[in-house]
């Protein structure tokens, strides 16, 4: 967020020339961004444009065909078999549109569960981190609850703790925010924000447009697997000549058109 | 009598269809020996050789299922992989065990298998109820792999990209994600092929391990007499029932349970 400072800080995310197909589809066709430690950057865009696809790539659960990624040092695409592509994903969290917690566990439980059984983090250690996230996701009197007892905007926070807790280098939010009743958006946008404000490193999928704007030190704009415009949030939001940036945030002008794009 | 007592195909027929039928031609007999006190004296004498028969069955049933369910867990886990050299042999073995005959089964692990086996100069003896034994737990295991397929399978691909992206191996996803929001789902077909495979012990008596039915058969040649013969097959048919009836009650209450979920 010191925009000032921002040339000084590390790259962290460094995506060059990335194509992808799944099959015959063209999904992915020439992805370059680069992401600094501390960064939040924002990619919008229509739906199917490959916004998931870009934050698949970047921790490995899916494989471009052409092009480089490096995460820190590691070269994304040199990772060969999945065993190689796990130390990767410990160090980036991912939080997804239908949150995805473990029904079978409690909330403490699924924050726990990766650092335990993964990481090997002693359980009491993990249990005193997790209590800490979940003060921070403001659901302290949720810990033994199951996530089918919750409401979408608490699941979600959870699924927030649960990528916290293996203290990634990078969170990637894939439309969080998109399955949520409107009531419950603002109260996960307010984690995000915190978060943000902290120093997180984030890449963000968002339909948001105001919260993009907001907190964002980059947006990008996608479609049709391209990343057609990128800059600041007021350059790109508001002196963009593109007139399909245009009618995209116009078209997701009021809320309710936002989670209908969603779908 | 073969046709009652073995396994039925599909697992489920065995608690709907053949439990109702053993339990109205149990009672029956019950009431009929009332008629008959000679002979439910002399069964009566009978009944001490008769019970360590069933706890051979039941022994037989327990091993049986222990054995197929570790084997079927395993193989149903083989039968998921992405590697078709592993998945292969195991669609193979399931396919092939899963329709074949329990009986043949049961003939081949006892002809198969040596009376004894030598380890390191030291004959230990190999006895036929735990080659019955494991020719039980050979369908059971293919039955099994089928229903851990299966309920694997109707688990959301979501819960295996959530585990992938926090790191978790494909092995550790389904030890400590997907296999435990299977329990659930697997549990009632699982109780009731340990009631299928408890009926089928008794085929156990045709390759000569002294169970409920081969004691049975003992019984009626050392007596001698008709009325005698019929109410100690019928006692067998009574045992059978109460102990696999209230698994198959208990079952379809778990399946009722889970349905309205
Ligand atoms: N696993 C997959 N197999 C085949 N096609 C896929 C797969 N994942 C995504 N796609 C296709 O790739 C395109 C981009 O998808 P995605 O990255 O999810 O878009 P977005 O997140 O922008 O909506 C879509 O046309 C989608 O149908
Ligand atoms: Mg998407």
């Amino acid at each position: 967020m010191t925009e000032s400072k921002r040339e000084e800080r590390a790259i962290l995310v460094k995506m060059e020339d990335v194509h992808l197909a799944f099959g015959q589809t063209q999904v992915l066709k020439g992805i370059d961004l680069e992401v600094r430690k501390g960064d939040a950057v924002s990619i919008i865009g229509p739906s199917g444009s490959g916004k998931s696809t870009i934050l698949r790539c970047i921790n490995g659960l899916v494989t471009p065909q052409r092009g480089s990624i490096t995460v820190g040092q590691t070269a994304v695409h040199e990772l060969k078999s999945e065993a190689e592509r796990i130390p990767l994903r410990k160090r980036i969290g991912i939080v997804f549109q239908q949150y995805n917690l473990f029904p079978h566990l409690s909330v403490l439980e699924n924050i726990v569960i990766a650092p335990v059984r993964i990481q090997g983090v002693g359980r009491p250690e993990a249990e005193r981190h997790a209590r800490e996230l979940l003060a921070r996701v403001r659901l302290s009197d949720k810990e033994h609850a199951y996530p089918g007892e919750l409401s979408g905007g608490q699941q979600q926070r959870v699924a927030i703790a649960r990528a916290l807790a293996m203290r990634p280098e990078l969170v990637l939010f894939d439309e969080v925010t998109s399955a949520l009743d409107p009531e419950t958006v603002g109260e996960v946008l307010a984690v995000i924000r915190e978060l943000v404000a902290d120093g997180l490193t984030s890449i963000l999928v968002t339909h948001e447009m105001r919260f993009a704007e907001e907190i964002s030190d980059e947006v990008l704009f996608t479609e049709g697997g391209r990343i057609v415009e990128r800059g600041s949030p007021a350059s790109l939001f508001h002196n963009s000549s593109n007139p399909r940036i245009h009618s995209f945030i116009n078209g997701l002008g009021s809320g309710a058109k936002t989670r209908e794009s969603a779908l | 009598m073969l046709n009652i007592l073995t396994f039925s195909r599909v697992p489920s027929l065995a608690s709907s269809t053949v439990l109702p039928v053993l339990g109205g031609i149990a009672v029956a007999g019950l009431l009929w020996s009332f008629f008959e006190p000679e002979s439910a004296a002399t069964l009566l004498v009978w009944t001490p050789y008769l019970a360590r028969g069933f706890a051979m069955n039941i022994l037989i049933s327990i091993c049986a299922i222990a054995l197929g369910s570790l084997v079927g867990l395993i193989l149903g886990a083989l039968e998921l992989s992405p590697r078709a050299l592993i998945r292969f042999p195991a669609l193979v073995y399931v396919q092939i065990f899963r329709n074949a005959p329990h009986l043949v089964l049961i003939f081949a692990t006892t002809y198969i298998f040596p009376f004894e086996i030598l380890v390191a100069g030291l004959r230990i003896p190999f006895p036929d109820w735990i080659k019955a034994t494991i020719g039980l737990a050979i369908p059971a295991s293919a039955h099994i792999a089928e229903i851990v397929r299966g309920a694997v399978q109707s688990i959301p691909t979501a819960q295996w990209e959530a585990a992938a992206g926090m790191g978790f191996s494909r092995s550790q996803t389904l030890r400590w994600i997907i296999l435990p929001q299977c329990i659930k789902r697997v549990l009632p077909p699982w109780m009731n092929l340990y009631a299928s495979i408890s009926m089928g012990t008794a085929l156990a008596s045709l390759v000569g391990v002294n169970e409920l039915l081969h004691a049975a058969t003992d019984a009626s040649t050392a007596v001698q007499r008709t009325d005698f013969t019929v109410a100690v097959y019928l006692t067998v048919l009574v045992w059978f029932f109460v102990y696999c009836y209230p698994v198959a009650r208990f079952t379809q209450n778990l399946e009722r349970r889970f349905a309205v979920r």
